[in-house]
């Protein structure tokens, strides 16, 4: 009879499988946002729990699927001949052991499991609430289908990349001008959502530079696929002077330049009702803010390269690339569009 | 000690002949108009649990290919199967077909056809209802779906989050084909409920104590009480949610002064009960088929009793922990998250009653059983990720991650459908007459077997890489794309597993061997008459002695007494067309009430229904007023005949 066996391969199937998941988490390419991978102080507070619960998991399901296994694979002669006789009845000793086991196997033991994993689930709750004592605040607004970010302290404002010094707790307040969006950076926190009408808190500290690509975890409408972003975290120092390149207006360029022609053609068309460049008459506020559009890694919320060939592409047809945005097609030379890709890409 | 085979020798076994005048007396009471009027007018719980089933199984197939649909567009980065909106619309349509169109009404189905059987009794309590609310439930279904007639289908995901689904972000009348068609598909689901609460209550077999109930029956009763106290939560989000659509209302703009997060409690007070609504059913079909193939009783009565009842009672405190990223007061959610990791210890005592029974049982390995052991080990993995999610700061990570997906999906998709294939394989011999092919039957569980754990183990994996749920497409770099191959890959294995269960049943009509009347050796009492059973389930009412009836050595049969409460109880005395009522707890006859005839107002008050919901719809007055005096018209033509045939 094979009853044993099978039900020995189909323990064994998942038990593959979470080796299987430990080797593809050691497989991911650098890009990949994996929480498991953490590079600030509240996604390893996460990725240490989930190794825990993991491990728990992992070590009760040997021992239950263990259990059916066996269960199921005891009497190897009774079964699969539906003759002979069966008992139905359970001896009294049976019924006082059924009784045991219920009691031990699904109450006693699970009930330690969770009270422990209660205690660790408040535990890192309040761990988290902790506030450093100077945060650097950021000021995030979800919006269909981009994130607004500006900095309260020194003014600045900018879209869909967030600069942040490593070293020091960033408090991120969050809010949404439309529906709810959810703030995801999985290296470096848990998420927490965007919600009209209130204003949440997310706190993380980055350890080391790097690029960390966040996404919108709320679904969010036609384009919830492509509302990601990106946080930069650098040196104290390159991030200081990051904040002090953006505290004034970008100059003008030089008069007769191709990107003077850019800046000229950008205010005179549509582009300066929906979106805003610091130091311009461009005010608009239903796209990004473009004020240093030239020095982000990404268009579109981490639609595409931030490639003055991709720039062309979206500002010629954005739905075709994103579609259902509010970007709509803009008929230009392309003349134009080569200067005002030019002065774009110059924004710092 | 008691042995299956002694059991075959005992007076009044399954199948016994019927005396022939009692026969043609049953068939005239219970004969029904053939054809299409048969149809329309059945009002025979058999017929109507069938009809839900097979109803529940299209809408099944149809989220099914929406899923592969879906699979298709991401087997790779950026393709271009599907564009977005076409993308968003299915898996809002795959989520609300698989929650409220195929799980609830397929195990109301099973219900429907299993609870007076294996209650001893002839019908449901109320058997018109039983009629309305099936075609309320195909009202509903037919009315969501016509929305893609309209080019206008529901997008704003199975749960429909405000303010994306409020009139700004979503003009138009898809989202007014998603909440009108949740209200109505609600009275289907507890009209429904309340007859299986007074079914269980009122119909069962002399000597069914409360004690004595099969644990499918417990199950079914758990379900229905949760029903009737969840339900009224979403109803309620989903008009307020027209309201505000419609009329401007504001409950849910913050502008105005409302509360998005209103919607979110409203809508997850019963959507957390509404997980374990569908779970409860089919845990239960597993605790009914683990014993009979284990060829001994349940193990643990009282505890998997009590575990079904504390899930009905500590599921209502655990709805926030779909809220565990909006920002609430951190240690409320943490209330939420202890009683989350509370409610795993109901389901633990469950699988170490299965274990204990399998443990000394000797387990036949048929195909059921086969279906309860998957069920077992996807259970336990859904189970355990379950309560990983509930720990309320992991939890923010993962929620709204391919990492959730997995978590529900073999949840919902392993531990409940699984168990319904198991049950297919199980009483469709009895609802038909004929045995499913064994080897079909193995080929498709081990194809949605490993199917199954193909599309949904590496979504964990997925959502720990950062890859979030509901993304119509993703960018290439990030390491998703083997593994949403592999994923895509395992889905249509699955689909394939589902299909080979399709031919299974469509060969058994023709090659299928006769089932007899108990061909499993099963303990409950619908195994104790033909497959299919007669019109009237029992020709006499059996009286039961124990939990397992069909395992006693005797299945006494009462006869009937000459006062109200014992004459219909037969067989001399039970040919009218009547059905015993017995007290609540202990189960004593009573009193015998009428079994109301075949009638059009059931279907009628459904088509009126169907009208009122279309007209609410296009917000046109007088369609809703025709819809309205139709639905009332048939309610007294409905109530008049039962009263006269009383």
């Amino acid at each position: 009879m094979t009853g044993g066996r099978r039900s020995r391969v189909r323990g064994a199937a998942p038990v593959v499988g979470l080796v299987a998941l430990v080797v593809v988490l050691a497989a991911c390419t650098d890009d990949t946002p994996n929480a498991l991978d953490p590079q600030g102080d509240d996604a390893k507070v996460l990725a240490d729990t989930w190794w825990y619960l993991f491990a728990v998991a992992t070590a009760v399901f040997v021992i239950v699927a263990g259990l059916i296994g066996v269960a199921l694979g005891r009497r190897r002669g009774g079964a699969d001949e539906s003759d002979g006789p069966t008992t139905i009845e359970p001896a009294r000793t049976t019924a006082r052991r059924d009784h045991a086991v219920i009691a031990v196997g699904g109450v006693a033991v699970p009930a330690v499991i969770l009270a422990i994993t209660g205690v660790i689930a408040v535990g890192v709750t309040a761990a988290r609430l902790e506030e450093g004592p100077d945060p650097l605040v950021v000021h995030v607004t979800g919006r269909d289908w981009f994130w607004d970010v500006s900095y309260p302290e020194s003014g600045v404002v900018t879209a869909n990349e967030i600069h942040v010094p490593v070293g020091r707790q960033v408090r991120v307040e969050l809010d949404s001008a439309d529906v709810i969006h959810s703030f995801w950076v999985p290296q470096l926190a848990g998420k927490v959502d965007l919600i009209p009408g209130q204003t949440n808190t997310l706190r993380f500290t980055a350890d080391a530079p790097g690029t960390y690509r966040g996404q919108c975890a709320e679904y969010c409408g036609i384009q919830h696929a492509h509302m990601a972003f990106h946080v930069v975290a650098q040196t104290p120092e390159d991030f200081a002077a990051w904040l002090e390149a953006r505290r004034s207006p970008p100059p003008a360029p030089p008069p007769g330049s191709p990107e003077a022609r850019g800046r000229e053609a950008f205010l005179g068309l549509s582009c300066a009702g929906c979106h805003r460049i610091a130091g311009t008459t461009a005010d608009g506020e239903v796209g990004p803010d473009l004020s240093d559009v030239g020095s982000r890694s990404f268009l579109g919320a981490g639609t595409l390269p931030n490639t003055p060939a991709n720039l062309a592409d979206w500002m010629r047809d954005a739905q075709a690339i994103k579609p259902g945005s509010n970007m709509p097609p803009i008929d230009m030379t392309d003349e134009q569009v080569a200067s005002v890709v030019a002065y774009l890409e110059s924004l710092p | 000690m008691t042995t299956i085979d002694e059991r075959d020798d005992r007076p009044g076994s399954p199948g016994e002949v019927l005396d022939p005048q009692l026969e043609a007396d049953l068939e005239e009471a219970f004969s029904e108009p053939p054809g299409i009027i048969g149809f329309i007018t059945t009002v025979d719980h058999k017929r109507v649990g069938m009809r839900y089933i097979v109803t529940a199984f299209v809408f099944f197939f149809i989220a099914g290919i929406e899923a592969l649909v879906m699979r298709t567009q991401l087997a790779q980065p950026e393709a271009e199967v599907v564009g977005a909106s076409a993308y968003n619309s299915l898996f809002t349509m795959h989520g609300t077909t698989m929650i409220f169109l195929f799980n609830t009404p397929v195990l109301a189905g099973f219900a429907n056809y299993l609870l007076p059987l294996q209650l001893g009794a002839r019908d449901m309590a109320f058997p018109r209802l039983n009629a309305f609310s099936y075609w309320v439930f195909l009202g509903s279904g037919v009315f969501m779906y016509s929305s893609f007639l309209f080019g206008a289908v529901p997008d704003g995901g199975w749960f429909a989050y405000v303010p994306l689904t409020g009139s700004t972000y979503s003009p138009g009348l898809a989202l007014d084909f998603w909440a009108l068609g949740v209200i109505f598909v609600g009275i289907s689901t507890t009209v429904g409920a309340i007859n299986f609460i007074v079914t269980i209550f009122k119909q069962r077999a002399p000597g069914m104590t409360a004690n004595r109930m099969p644990i499918f029956v417990w199950s079914v009763l758990a379900m229905a009480v949760m029903v009737i106290f969840a339900v009224p939560a979403v109803t309620l989000s989903a008009a307020l949610l027209e309201a505000d659509r419609l009329g401007g209302t504001g409950f849910f703009v913050p502008e105005a002064g409302g509360s998005t997060l209103l919607y979110q409690h409203l809508f997850w007070f019963w959507g957390h009960p509404e997980v374990y609504i569908l779970l409860l059913p089919a845990v239960g079909m597993m605790s009914t088929i683990i014993p009979v193939f284990a060829r001994r009783r349940l193990a643990g009565y009282v505890w998997v009793v009590s575990a079904l009842v504390g899930i009905a009672f500590i599921s209502f405190g655990v709805w926030v922990h779909h809220m565990f990223a909006t920002g609430m007061p951190p240690m409320a959610m943490a209330l939420f998250s202890a009683v989350s990791l509370v409610v795993v210890l109901p389901s633990g005592i469950q699988f170490f009653a299965w274990i204990a029974t399998m443990w000394d049982g000797h387990i036949r390995w048929s195909t059921p059983m086969l279906f309860s052991v998957g069920f077992l080990i996807i259970f336990l993995i859904g189970g355990l990720t379950g309560a990983m999610v509930a720990v309320l700061p992991f939890d923010t990570q993962v929620t709204d991650s391919y990492f959730i997906v997995a978590h529900f999906h073999y949840v919902l998709n392993g531990a409940v459908v699984f168990p319904i294939f198991g049950a297919l394989y199980f009483w469709l011999p009895k609802m038909t007459g004929r045995m499913l092919s064994e080897r079909l039957g193995k080929a498709s569980f081990w194809t949605m077997a490993i199917g199954f754990n193909l599309t949904f183990f590496p979504m964990h994996v997925l959502g720990l890489m950062g890859m979030p749920r509901r993304v119509y497409t993703y960018q290439d770099g990030y390491g998703w794309g083997t593994l949403n191959l592999a994923v895509t890959i395992g889905g249509f294995l699955f689909g394939l597993g589902t299909l080979l269960t399709v031919i299974a049943i469509w060969r058994s009509r023709r090659h299928g061997a006769p089932a007899g009347p108990d061909p499993w050796g099963a303990a409950t009492l619908e195994w104790s008459t033909t497959s299919p059973p007669p019109d009237w389930n029992f020709a006499a009412t059996p009286v039961v002695t124990s939990r397992d009836p069909m395992w006693e050595p005797v299945l006494e049969e009462a006869v009937s007494g000459d006062d109200d409460a014992t004459a219909m109880l037969g067989p001399e005395g039970a040919e009218a067309r009547r059905m015993v009522v017995t007290t609540g707890v202990a189960a004593v006859p009573e009193t015998s009430s009428p079994i109301p005839d075949e009638s059009y107002a059931p279907f009628v008050a459904g088509v009126g229904l169907t009208v009122l919901f279309a007209g609410l719809l296009v917000w046109t007055g007088v369609v809703a007023v025709i819809g309205v005096v139709v639905v009332l018209a048939a309610i007294v033509r409905w109530t008049w005949r039962t009263e006269e045939a009383g």
